[in-house]
C-alpha cells in the first residue's frame, strides 16, 4: 500500500518536473520514428575515405549536429534567466568569430601553411566574441535596453562585420588537423563536436555546482530590485551572462568553421539563434527570466536536432523544414502553456475524482 | 529658454521621442542636400525612397501597434513573402484576377493574426515564441507553395504594377534635358492611407487609447475596466492584417514571387519603429514617428551608398550604428527626464 502511494506520488510529480517537457517531446519523436521507420535507430560501424573507423546513422548525426546547438543553449539559458530576454545575434556573432579564426589562421592570403597555431586562433576568437558579448551586455545592463532590441544591432551588423574582417574573401584552411574539431579525430569513431559539447556541459555543471553563478542569475532574473537589496549587483550579473554567451559562441563558431574549412558569411549559422531560443523554450524555461534548468535546455537542443534529422529523413526540403518545425513548436508550447496546464489539471482532477468515487462505490 | 525647458519636462515620452526622430530626419536629409547635392536635390529621389519602402511603412505601422501593447510580432517578413508567393502563383499559374488576389492577401494576413492573437492573448504564450513559429511557418510554406522565383505576367496585374501617379509641380530635368514629372506608385498611396488611419485610430479612438493603457501597465488597464485580452488580440490581428496588406504592396513593387523576398523585413520594421520612438516595453510610440523612422532608415542607406561606400557591408554597419545611437539616446533622455522629475 505504501509503495503504491509512493509510486503514485512520483508519477504525478514527474509531470511537474521541468525536464518532463523535453523528455516527453523526445519520447514522442522516438515512438514516431519507431513506428514509421525503425531503421532510423540503426548505427553502423564503417570506414571513411581515409580508412579510419566511423560510426554512421541518424542518431550519430543528431549527436554531431546537435552539439553546437547544445553549446549555444548553455549560454542562451543563462542570458534568458538573468535578463528575461534573448540574444538574437548569436548567428551573426558566430560569423564574426569564425571569420576571426580564419583570418588568424590564413593571414592575408590562402597559403597552404597555417600562419598561427589553431589554439591561438581559437583564443583570439574567444576574446573577440567575448568583446561583442560585452557590447551587448553593456547595452542591456548599463543602458537598460531590452535584450532583443539591443542584440538587434549586432544581428544587423554582424555578418557585415564578419565579411569586412576578411575583406569579403573566403579563405580556405588546407591543414587536416583543423578538420578534427568539426569532423573526426583519426581512430575515434564518434564525431568530435560531441566531445566538445560534453566538455562544455561538464564545465557548466561544475561551475553551477561550485559557484554562485546559478543562484545569482536566478535571483536577478526573478526580481532585480530585491536582489539588489540583498547585496547583489544585477548590472554586473547581466553583463557577465552576455560575456559567457560570447565564449559559447566562439566554441560553436570553431566547430562550424571546422566543418567547412572555410566560411560563407551570409549562410553560416543562419537561423541558429531561433533554434537556440527554441531549445531554451523547449527545456521548459520561462522566457521571461528567473528559474532555469540547464539539463533541460541541453536536452531541448538535442531534441530540436532530433526533430530536424527526422524531418530530413522524410525527404523534407531544407527550405520547407521551418514550416514543420513551426507546427511542432506551436503544439509543444500550447501543451506546456500554464493556461492549458491549468485547464488540463482541472480536467485531471475531475477524472481522478470520478475514479475515487468508483473505488468507494466498489 | 526656461519656458522651453519646462515644455521639455512636461512633454510626454511619446511626443518627446517623436520630436527627436523628426528633427534627426530633417537634419539628415537637408545635410545630404547640402553636402552630397546632385541626387538628393531631385524630388524624385525622395519619392523613390517612398516607392521602395511603401511596404515597409505598412509593416512598421503594424509592428508599432503590437509594440505599443508591449508585444512583438516577428512573423511579418515571412507573411510578406508568403503573400507575394501565393498571389504570384494564383495570378500566373491559375490565371486569377486582381481583386481575388487582394482577398487572398488579406485572408492570409487575417489567418495569421487570428491564430497568433489567440495564442498570445488567450493562452498567454510568449509573443516572441508564437511569432517565431509564425515566421518559420510562413517561410516554410512559401517554399512548399513554390520553390523557384518567377515573374508575374498577368496583364491586369502588370498594368496595376506600372501605374504611376504623377505629382504636379514637382519634377526635374534628366540627362537628356527632358522634363520628367515626379511620380509615386499605388503602394505609396495605400501606405499613406494606412499611416493616417492608424494615426487617427491610436490618437482619438477608445480602442487606440486602450492599446497604450495595456502596454503601459496591464494591471491598471485591467482595473480601468479594459478587456486586456481582447485588446491584445485585436492588436495582433491588425498587425498581421497589415502584414497581408504590406505583403501585397511589396508584391506590387517587385512583381514576382520568391522564397527569399522580404528577408529581414521584420528586423527592419522593428528598427524603424524603434527609431520612430516606439519602445519595446510598451505604452510609448507614435505612428507618425514610425513613418519618419522608415524614412530615416532608408535615407541613411541612400546617403551611405551615394557617399561612395558601395560595398554591401557598409549598409548593415551604418543601420546598426544608427539603431545603436538611437537606442542609447532614448535610454539616456528618458533616464534624465525621470531624474529631473
Amino acid at each position: 500500500m505504501a509503495t503504491k502511494a509512493k509510486g503514485k506520488f512520483a508519477f504525478s510529480n514527474i509531470f511537474r518536473q521541468q525536464i518532463f517537457i523535453p523528455l516527453a517531446a523526445l519520447v514522442i519523436l522516438v515512438v514516431f520514428n519507431l513506428i514509421a521507420d525503425p531503421s532510423f535507430f540503426k548505427i553502423t560501424l564503417g570506414t571513411n575515405n581515409a580508412g579510419y573507423p566511423i560510426l554512421s546513422g541518424s542518431l550519430i548525426t543528431i549527436l554531431d549536429y546537435g552539439s553546437e546547438l547544445a553549446i549555444l543553449a548553455i549560454g542562451m539559458t543563462i542570458v534568458t534567466a538573468a535578463t528575461g530576454g534573448q540574444d538574437i545575434s548569436v548567428g551573426a556573432a558566430i560569423a564574426i568569430a569564425g571569420s576571426v579564426v580564419l583570418r588568424v589562421l590564413c593571414g592575408n592570403g590562402s597559403s597552404d601553411e597555417l600562419q598561427a597555431p589553431i589554439i591561438v586562433a581559437f583564443l583570439v576568437s574567444v576574446v573577440v566574441a567575448m568583446l561583442f558579448g560585452a557590447f551587448n551586455g553593456i547595452l542591456v545592463a548599463y543602458f537598460k535596453i531590452q535584450p532583443m532590441v539591443a542584440t538587434l544591432i549586432l544581428y544587423t551588423a554582424g555578418r557585415s562585420i564578419a565579411a569586412w574582417i576578411n575583406n569579403n574573401e573566403l579563405p580556405i584552411v588546407n591543414d587536416p588537423t583543423f578538420k578534427y574539431f568539426g569532423g573526426l579525430i583519426p581512430g575515434i569513431p564518434i564525431p568530435t563536436p560531441f566531445f566538445i559539447a560534453a566538455i562544455c556541459v561538464l564545465i557548466i555543471f561544475l561551475v553551477l555546482r561550485f559557484t554562485t553563478l546559478g543562484l545569482f542569475t536566478q535571483a536577478v532574473g526573478i526580481n532585480e530590485s530585491s536582489s539588489k537589496l540583498n547585496g547583489l549587483n544585477p548590472t554586473l550579473v547581466k553583463f557577465l551572462s552576455f560575456v559567457i554567451l560570447g565564449v559559447c559562441v566562439a566554441v560553436a563558431a570553431l566547430i562550424k568553421v571546422s566543418r567547412l574549412s572555410t566560411i560563407n558569411y551570409s549562410v553560416i549559422a543562419k537561423d541558429i539563434e531561433m533554434d537556440a531560443i527554441l531549445a531554451v523554450a523547449l527545456g521548459g524555461n520561462a522566457l521571461g527570466g528567473g528559474r532555469f534548468n540547464m539539463a533541460a535546455s541541453i536536452l531541448g537542443a538535442y531534441v530540436i536536432q532530433f526533430l530536424t534529422t527526422t524531418l530530413y529523413k522524410f525527404q523534407v526540403q531544407s527550405d520547407a523544414l521551418p514550416a514543420y518545425k513551426a507546427v511542432v513548436v506551436i503544439i509543444l508550447v500550447v501543451l506546456s502553456a500554464p493556461k492549458t496546464r491549468e485547464y488540463l489539471n482541472a480536467l485531471g482532477k475531475k477524472i481522478s475524482g470520478m475514479f475515487r468515487k468508483e473505488e468507494v462505490q466498489a | 529658454m526656461k519656458g522651453l525647458k519646462n515644455k521639455f519636462k512636461n512633454m510626454s515620452d511619446t511626443s518627446l521621442l517623436l520630436t527627436i526622430t523628426i528633427v534627426v530626419f530633417f537634419v539628415m536629409y537637408i545635410g545630404a542636400m547640402i553636402f552630397l547635392g546632385q541626387g538628393f536635390l531631385k524630388p524624385q529621389t525622395f519619392f523613390n525612397i517612398l516607392n521602395a519602402n511603401a511596404a515597409l511603412i505598412i509593416l512598421s505601422c503594424g509592428m508599432s501597434l503590437v509594440m505599443i501593447t508591449g508585444g512583438i510580432d516577428i512573423s511579418v517578413g515571412g507573411v510578406t513573402a508568403l503573400v507575394s508567393m501565393c498571389c504570384a502563383v494564383y495570378l500566373d499559374q491559375h490565371s486569377g484576377n486582381v481583386p481575388m488576389s487582394i482577398l487572398i492577401a488579406l485572408g492570409i494576413g487575417l489567418c495569421f493574426g487570428l491564430v497568433q492573437g489567440f495564442l498570445v492573448a488567450y493562452l498567454e504564450i510568449q509573443p516572441f515564441i508564437v511569432s517565431l513559429a509564425g515566421m518559420f511557418f510562413a517561410r516554410g510554406m512559401t517554399t512548399i507553395v513554390n520553390t523557384k522565383p518567377f515573374n508575374v505576367e498577368n496583364e491586369a496585374f502588370v498594368a496595376l504594377k506600372n501605374t504611376r501617379i504623377t505629382i504636379p509641380g514637382m519634377g526635374s530635368y534628366n540627362k537628356l534635358g527632358d522634363y520628367v514629372n515626379a511620380y509615386v506608385e499605388v503602394g505609396v498611396v495605400i501606405a499613406l492611407l494606412v499611416v493616417i488611419i492608424f494615426f487617427c485610430l491610436l490618437k482619438w479612438t477608445k480602442l487606440g487609447r486602450s492599446f497604450y493603457a495595456v502596454g503601459g501597465n496591464q494591471q491598471s488597464a485591467l482595473m480601468l475596466g479594459i478587456d486586456v485580452r481582447k485588446t491584445k488580440f485585436i492588436a495582433y490581428v491588425l498587425c498581421s492584417l497589415l502584414a497581408g496588406i504590406g505583403g501585397y504592396v511589396y508584391f506590387m513593387h517587385v512583381g514576382s514571387g520568391s522564397a527569399s523576398h522580404a528577408t529581414g523585413a521584420e528586423m527592419n520594421a522593428i528598427a524603424s519603429s524603434i527609431i520612430g520612438g516606439t519602445m519595446l516595453t510598451g505604452g510609448v510610440g507614435n505612428i507618425i514617428g514610425t513613418f519618419f523612422g522608415v524614412l530615416s532608415l532608408s535615407t541613411i542607406q541612400n546617403i551611405v551608398s551615394s557617399a561612395g561606400f558601395d560595398q554591401a557591408w557598409w549598409t548593415g554597419i551604418t543601420v546598426a550604428a544608427m539603431l545603436c545611437i538611437f537606442l542609447v539616446v532614448q535610454s539616456v533622455v528618458l533616464a534624465r527626464k525621470k531624474v529631473s522629475k
